[in-house]
């Protein structure tokens, strides 16, 4: 299932009129405790913050006796809710507004690490190689046959392959630990370096299951009678180790371990490679 | 005088790529300041969802400070979402790379330096690293 497309929840820590400032420690302990739950907290003071848009607002303030203000917006667009944190300790206002977004139409955080490739389009040439490379559908074209990321869940974590197709080290992850996937600068030797390119026939197809059908056979000799399910696999993630390593990918085992069959693979393959032609044609056109 | 940029800090949630202290110092520094800010709790999360909020975030004619990693990829994260930042009112400080002390600082110095990539070049690291 697609990553549903909500909002975040938006609090506001007031402590203007009407309420209780915080002490500095209170604050940010505060919103702290907000933010690893998820939620996007804007705290007031001087100078400006971003706009109000048609989302809800939840605002937290010490309220002078506990008396939450009336209000809301005239135009009727945005709803504000009101809430006290008189006595509350930064455990006790995450509950408070966790109860609030269950009420709400706002995102629930958390359930799921957010790993999927990033386009850099001042350096993407639509060449389609990362459409044709992935197996799990999450690159497709817009109406202008632009390629775009769609499916970001579909995204194995922690696997960079795709990053590595690109001629054009135009894919990023954020969350990666180095660059230029990462998002850091691109240097002429990052272009230039080999282990950019990989051909997805290497990486996820021929050789891969060559390899084990090679091993499988010569294992098969040697221990034809004690062979059972689990020496099969030990087989499969031994070879993929070794394949791993020596192409020097940091492509998580899990990830390579979780592959569909060769000719799962083969027929992903073929259909990924026919909406990239199908969108190198148009773009022709 | 130039308008005092807006701040916009990412907390960098679901992973452990900014490192704890330089999060925490740009957190505290802005707590202390007094300074109005807008925090989110992981702007990767929120593009993955194409949260409209990004919008918001990204509108305004005033210039703003983004506090998150780097700025090829702040930039686009926005962009993937509709939501382009403006190049001449953008600086990411990129706390990955900072200090905890200049990240702190960078954050809270009232003058904008922007950064955003501009094009596709190949950019010359020529023994410095550009963040
Ligand atoms: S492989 Fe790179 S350059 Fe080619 S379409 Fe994908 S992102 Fe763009
Ligand atoms: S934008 Fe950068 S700092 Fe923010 S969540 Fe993504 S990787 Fe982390």
């Amino acid at each position: 299932m697609a990553i549903a497309e909500e909002t975040t929840l938006r609090i506001i820590l007031y402590e203007g009129e009407g309420a209780e400032k915080l002490a500095t420690n209170e604050r940010s302990s505060t919103l702290l405790a907000l933010l690893e739950k998820g939620y996007a907290v804007t705290c007031a003071g001087e100078g400006k913050v971003s706009q109000a848009d048609e989302s809800s607002l939840l605002v937290l303030g010490r309220f002078n006796n506990g008396k939450v203000p009336d209000a809301e917006d005239v135009n009727g667009l945005v709803s504000i809710r009101f809430k006290d944190i008189n006595g509350h300790n930064p455990e006790e206002i995450t509950q408070l507004v966790e109860e609030e977004r269950e009420n709400s139409k706002a995102a629930k955080h958390g359930d799921w690490k957010p790993w999927f490739p990033v386009i850099d389009y001042d350096r993407c040439t639509n060449c389609m190689q990362c459409l044709s490379f992935c197996l799990f559908d999450v690159y497709g074209t817009d109406d202008k046959q632009e390629i775009q990321v769609q499916n970001n869940d579909n995204c194995k974590t922690n696997c960079p392959a795709c990053s590595r197709v690109c001629p054009e080290a135009a894919i990023m992850f954020p969350k990666y630990k180095s660059g230029p996937i990462n998002g850091d600068v691109v240097s002429d030797g990052d272009l230039n370096r080999e282990k950019m390119k990989i051909d997805i026939s290497a990486l996820l197809g021929g050789d891969v299951y060559q390899m084990l059908r090679d091993r499988s056979q010569r294992s098969r000799s040697r221990f034809s009678k004690e062979r059972d399910s689990d020496k099969a696999l030990g087989e499969r993630t031994k070879c993929l180790t070794k394949l791993a390593a020596e192409a020097d990918i940091d492509i998580p085992l899990e990830v390579l371990q979780s592959l569909p069959s060769a000719d799962e693979i083969a027929k992903k393959a073929e259909a990924a490679n026919a909406k990239a032609e199908a969108a190198l044609n148009a773009q022709k056109n | 005088m130039p308008a005092k940029p807006r701040i916009l800090f990412c907390h960098c949630n679901y992973a452990r790529v900014v490192p704890d202290e330089v999060k925490s110092s740009v957190l505290e520094g802005l707590c202390k300041s007094g300074q109005a800010f807008d925090a989110v709790a992981d702007l990767c999360e929120m593009a993955a969802r194409r949260d409209p909020a990004l919008k918001r975030l990204a509108a305004g004619e005033s210039p703003v400070k983004i506090a998150a990693c780097y700025p090829r990829a702040v930039k686009w994260l926005f962009g993937g979402c509709q939501a382009p930042l403006n190049a001449e009112h953008t600086e990411v400080v990129n706390m990955r790379e900072l200090n905890a002390e200049d990240a702190t600082n960078t954050v809270l110095n009232k003058t904008l330096t922007p950064n955003l990539p501009a094009d596709g070049s190949v950019a010359k690291v020529e023994g410095e690293k550009k963040i």
